[in-house]
């Protein structure tokens, strides 16, 4: 007890660690965070893309009208940067189409109606929690590659992969990101306080694949209930430590949490391993922990469905494929005055045009914002406030970017490093006169890319 | 609900509250207590000269978007009211209306339009106005009317502090003596002294600054930077020689220095982006006002310091950039 509020004071002394460049304070609005997870209905149909993650989409194994279990393989991947498909539900396979999906394009997507819960049997479905890791690191990295995880945070990027550090080079820490800096979102949070023991077994299999001896689980302040739940299951664990981190947009930016938590800056144009650091997402970890402990793919994942307007703002497990309108529908349908639906958060998330978009592996929540906040408000000429650098977490000159991309000076923004721009929106949140600043850098790295495709 | 009807915009989503009416509002609001004071101070011939400003500047904008470049008036923004309550703030309150005019039109057609309106010109359009009139117009311009008489616009004149030390140095008094004449630090502090309509009472002006901190509006580095020179580079010679120098809380407490450091130099169209090109331009101000106050002929620098350093505000961001993340990695390997 003592001890306890003795721990308790020193935090409030003692400030927190954040990341060094910009940044900004959008209103956190975590209205849904002291909901529960709840299982969402089984949908009557799901939509599974094939390319939910970063990488070459995976190779269609079934045929319309065969008949899946949950947790089978419908697609494989197909080379190394690419990720297995499970089916989500059991049930018959629908058409196999190009359907819209959250990126506002389309792609190929498999159709499966429902019919039961029927799943694989070598699933384990138990809430057990099976702390003992057998596999070799090797064995846990195939592992996850047949579950199909990748990174839940939104960028969506075979966990694999990141396992798979080149040779050469030595990575010594583990960061677990359970920041959640995007304003509304708790899934990940929702996901520290349910299920912490599985999300601790899961950082051992990661540290045991990447033979790393430190791990630093970075939460935000604003979830202090979690820092203290993690703080207290980590008393007799010295290789795992939790940090609390200043709430601060983008502090779950993978770049500025290195920095916030280690003081180390990933260089330019490249990886957390070249500085020795691999970076996971809480969700992504409770994930590797069931793929490897329960051989259970990843199929399900928890979506937060949130927004001023929404009477009930709820944290839902969703099955991969389900339909966007089928959430809205659980939290009590579409409110009236609603202007705009974001798949994600309200800093980097994704308008969607079309409620029947799909719920993707990166999918972590869904945002309703009310018509009078939809829409962007008179653009003014610059002001040369320079409050978009101030803002910039990269360091960059955000204004300067705009107006090379503008004149479509590739080479100048290139040598202004342009591609170093992680799109966090900073710099258009805190433009006084609403500036398109990151819609230009976007079509000045477009520019670039293409250039270089040519 | 049909979903045509969803907007799609890319992200961000959501946008901070301090839009361009809102910093320019909060800016008027930080000017009140000045205006207020001045017009306390020198009475309503202080109000008729804000207002004809003011009235002017907008005025002339209007005009100028409307038929010269003949598209949608940016009047609304609120610049052109700040333009004009500066100007006002540059100039004594007993000028006659057609100089007015004339510094309000070179101010908003020369200063500002000229070169394309809000956000593209480079010095402060106040200040080009008020320093076209006091070359166009020295004698107008530097009879200042005696503080406390009210509601005459012909009122008996009086130099400010700055010209009386100028000229008593000049003739060989020292500076002491000339002091025992000048109301006490307290009094020039809240501001009871002659000179232009807005920059007297240092108290009021801090008022102001402290509320645009406050609001995000501005940082300190300009502001702090520029009066710590100020402090510094006078106070070097006043320990040098104080019969002949003033001391630092002197230049401080009298003149335009307040106002340029709060008003005039954080205009950001004109100054530079980051914090240290802030910094680096505070200082430059600081160092030109210091200059010309003490070894020029004028006895008040802080229009011309803050035009000049306008002038390398485009240098000062092309070298005084922030550190990039990810840049120290790059040298140490």
């Amino acid at each position: 007890m003592l001890r306890k509020r003795k721990t308790k004071k020193a935090m409030k002394l003692h400030k927190h660690k954040t990341f060094k460049l910009g940044g900004v304070h959008p209103d956190d609005q975590k209205i849904s965070s002291g909901v529960a997870i709840i299982a969402l209905p089984l949908p009557k149909v799901v939509t599974i893309p094939i390319a939910q993650h970063i990488g070459a989409p995976a190779k269609i194994v079934v045929q319309r009208g065969d008949m899946v279990k949950v947790g089978q393989i419908i697609a494989t991947h197909e080379g190394f940067v690419s990720s297995n498909i499970h089916t989500s539900v059991s049930g018959r396979v629908g058409v196999i189409e190009e359907v819209m999906d959250s990126s506002g394009f389309k792609h190929t997507a498999i159709s499966i109606r429902v019919k039961g819960d029927d799943w694989d049997e070598s699933i384990d479905r138990s809430e057990t929690l099976v702390e003992e890791i057998k596999l070799e690191p090797k064995e846990i990295v195939t592992c996850i590659m047949n579950g199909g995880v990748v990174g839940m945070g939104g960028a969506a990027f075979p966990s694999h992969v990141k396992l798979s550090v080149p040779e050469g080079k030595h990575v010594d820490y583990l960061l677990i990101n359970g920041v959640e800096c995007e304003p509304y979102l708790t899934a990940d949070h929702r996901i520290m306080l349910e299920k912490p023991k599985e999300i601790i077994v899961g950082i051992k299999i990661l540290m045991k694949a990447l033979g790393v001896q430190h791990a630093i689980i970075g939460i935000e302040d604003n979830k202090q209930d979690a820092i203290e739940l993690f703080e207290r299951l980590l008393q007799k664990e010295s290789s795992i430590t939790v940090e609390a981190l200043e709430v601060q947009y983008p502090q779950g930016g993978e770049k500025q949490l290195i920095q916030a938590l280690l003081n180390r800056e990933v260089p330019s144009g490249g990886l957390p391993s070249d500085v020795g650091v691999i970076v996971h997402n809480v969700g992504t970890t409770y994930a590797i922990y069931q793929a490897v402990q329960k051989n259970k793919p990843l199929i399900e994942r928890v979506v937060t469905v949130t927004g001023k307007s929404i009477k009930q703002p709820s944290n839902f497990l969703v099955r991969i494929g389900t339909s966007v309108i089928d959430l809205l529908i659980a939290v009590g349908g579409v409110p009236e005055d609603t202007g705009k639906i974001v798949s994600g958060g309200p800093m980097m998330g994704k308008a969607i045009a079309d409620l029947d978009v799909p719920v993707a592996k990166g999918t972590s929540g869904i945002l309703v914002i009310p018509k009078d906040e939809a829409s962007r408000a008179e653009i003014y000429n610059c002001l040369h406030c320079g409050k978009c650098i101030e803002a910039c977490p990269m360091g960059l000159e955000p204004y300067h970017l705009l107006l090379m991309a503008k004149k479509g000076n590739s080479k100048r923004a290139k040598e202004e490093h342009i591609l170093d721009c992680i799109e966090c929106g900073s710099c258009s949140f805190v433009c006084p006169s609403n500036r398109p600043i990151l819609d230009y850098i976007r079509l000045g790295k477009t520019q670039i890319r293409k250039e270089k495709k040519v | 609900m049909s979903a045509n009807l969803l907007t799609v915009s890319p992200s961000p989503h959501v946008h901070t509250e301090l839009t361009v009416p809102q910093i320019m509002r909060g800016v008027i609001i930080a000017m009140t207590p000045a205006l207020l004071f001045s017009i306390y101070n020198f009475g309503l011939g202080a109000l008729y000269v804000s207002f004809l400003s003011v009235f002017f500047c907008v005025g002339i904008e209007y005009g100028i978007s409307k038929y010269l470049l003949k598209r949608a008036s940016t009047i609304y923004d609120g610049s052109a009211i700040i333009t004009g309550l500066l100007l006002a703030f540059n100039i004594p309150s007993n000028l006659p209306w057609h100089i007015i005019l004339i510094g309000s039109a070179v101010s908003i057609g020369i200063g500002k339009m000229s070169f394309g309106g809000l956000g593209n010109n480079p010095f402060n359009p106040a200040l080009v106005g008020r320093v076209f009139l006091l070359l166009s117009f020295p004698v107008q311009m530097t009879s200042w009317p005696v503080r406390g008489i009210t509601l005459s616009l012909d009122a008996i004149t009086s130099a400010t502090p700055l010209g009386i030390l100028k000229e008593g140095v000049n003739m060989g008094t020292s500076v002491d003596v000339l002091m025992q004449d000048m109301p006490s630090y307290l009094n020039f502090f809240f501001g009871m002294q002659s000179g232009s309509l807005g920059e007297v009472s240092v108290f009021a002006l801090l008022l102001g600054l402290i509320y645009m901190l406050y609001r995000k509006i501005i940082t300190w580095h300009i502001p702090v930077s520029m009066l710590a020179t100020v402090t510094l580079l006078s106070g070097v010679f006043w320990l040098q020689d104080p019969t002949k120098y003033a001391s630092p809380v002197f230049h401080l407490l009298t003149g335009g220095i307040m106002l340029g450091a709060v008003f005039m130099a954080t205009d950001y169209v004109t100054s530079p982006f980051t914090h240290r090109g802030m910094i680096l331009f505070g200082v430059g101000i600081g160092l030109l006002t210091v200059i010309i106050r003490l070894f020029g002929s004028y006895p008040e620098g802080v229009s011309f310091a803050i035009l000049i350093m306008n002038a390398f505000v485009p240098m000062i961001n092309k070298y005084a950039k922030e550190p990039r993340y990810g840049a120290r990695m790059k040298q140490s390997k």
